[in-house]
């Protein structure tokens, strides 16, 4: 079994009119046995920028803590936010760093940038940036996200609709994948709130 | 195989571990307690390599202790819990240490609490855990009586429930379990279940 499908994920970002949504779903899991239904995949870095790690849950906390450091260090330094085409950038940075010794993660990060403009990107393990204006996915049930997404996708969404649409995605990709599911967890981001939902699904 | 499992109460929490000492075919010994008191409110169960267990466990409390040294105050169970991560992690990529932990503790702010740390260092917090054979036993048993809040008489049952269902239905069953039990009055042993005592070595 690959080293990336050890603990099971799911991940998805979409991009709406001046608003984002990402979702992840909340299965930890050691190859066949689910260990918890309550994992969180998705951290906020500042009020406009979340960031899911998708892969091997262990390179997940160890890269969240070290961008987390990285942020305040900015945070510090600069006294502003990061920019999440910035951060983008960083994450990239820091996972090329191990290309001979990799982290196993596909990050998925997603923010409103200048102008309130929504940013999305994914990228590989070892820091190969995709942008995309729709949406991005990453985890083992990446294919099923691709095709759900593909298909239920509309430019410019309203939040409420939006969540709809990432929700009713994530929910039915997830399902044919054995290694991710038990709910749902979906954050939908707009200029001047954070709604973060969780959602019932099939228990298995 | 060696079976770790531990749950949380109404304000206390409980582990409890096989104490058999096994190389390949042979029992070294069967009263090898694997819960060690990390400190006055805290335990840390582990289970896997036997010289890693020794070794990683008791590093782990001497570096607890020489904070509450330097520090004059005890470290949280969060605090303990993530530091163990930390180390683990750190040494995942160099010199991997293969120890399965249970870390449960009381603090009097927050209450008990219990976590799941893995040897390749995915720490996530839970209100039952097991590790090894023994845990596709035992989480079946916890997740059917489990409820929060148990007191000690229903949690201690349902620990024996766990235990009577290891060793029926486990081939390598371990004969002998050490139940350690820790709250707001510290972290203490509070019974074994033993069905095989060591021979006793006849005077010279």
């Amino acid at each position: 079994m690959s080293i990336f499908e050890y603990n099971g994920s799911a991940l998805v970002a979409m991009v709406g009119k001046n608003c984002f949504a990402i979702a992840s779903d909340r299965r930890l899991g050691v190859q066949l046995q689910t260990i918890a239904t309550d994992f969180q995949r998705i951290s906020k870095i500042h009020d406009r920028l979340f960031l899911g790690l998708s892969g091997l849950a262990t390179d997940a906390q160890t890269l969240y803590q070290r961008l987390v450091f990285r942020h305040k260090l900015y945070q510090l330094r600069e006294e502003r936010d990061m920019k999440p085409e910035t951060f983008a950038n960083l994450v990239s940075a820091i996972l090329y760093e191990k290309r001979f010794g990799p982290y196993f993660c596909q990050p998925v990060i997603a923010g409103l940038g200048d102008e309130d403009k929504p940013f999305i990107c994914t990228m590989d393990s070892i820091g190969a940036k995709e942008l995309a204006k729709d949406f991005v996915v990453a985890g083992t049930a990446s294919e099923s996200l691709y095709g759900a997404c593909e298909s239920m996708f509309k430019e410019d969404m309203e939040p409420e609709e939006l969540f709809e649409t990432v929700s009713q995605a994530l929910l039915s990709s997830v399902d044919r994948d054995c290694l991710s599911g038990w709910g749902g967890h979906v954050y939908v981001v707009t200029p001047t709130e954070v709604k973060e939902r969780i959602l019932k699904g099939r228990m298995d | 195989m060696e079976c770790v499992f531990g749950l949380v109460g109404n304000d206390f929490a409980v582990v409890a571990a096989d104490t058999s000492a096994v190389h390949s075919i042979l029992v070294h010994k069967s009263n090898e307690d694997k819960i060690m008191i990390l400190d006055s409110h805290k335990l840390i169960a582990a289970s896997g390599e036997s010289g890693d267990r020794v070794q990683f466990t008791e590093y782990i409390q001497k570096n607890v202790a020489l904070y509450q040294f330097r520090n004059g105050i005890p470290l949280t169970t969060a605090a303990a819990a993530n530091f163990t991560r930390g180390e683990l992690a750190t040494a995942l990529r160099k010199n991997p240490y293969f120890v399965n932990i249970l870390l449960a503790g009381y603090d009097k702010e927050t209450g008990p609490s219990l976590y799941y740390i893995d040897y390749i260092a995915t720490l996530h917090k839970v209100d039952k855990g097991a590790f090894g054979y023994g845990s596709y036993f035992s989480l079946a048993m916890m997740d059917r009586h489990y409820h929060s809040g148990m007191t000690v008489e229903e949690a201690i049952d349902l620990v024996d429930k766990c235990i009577m269902e290891i060793r029926s239905r486990l081939v390598v069953a371990p004969p002998n379990f050490v139940i350690k039990i820790v709250d707001k009055d510290g972290a203490r042993e509070y019974a074994w279940r033993e069905s095989v005592k060591d021979a006793t070595v006849a005077s010279a």
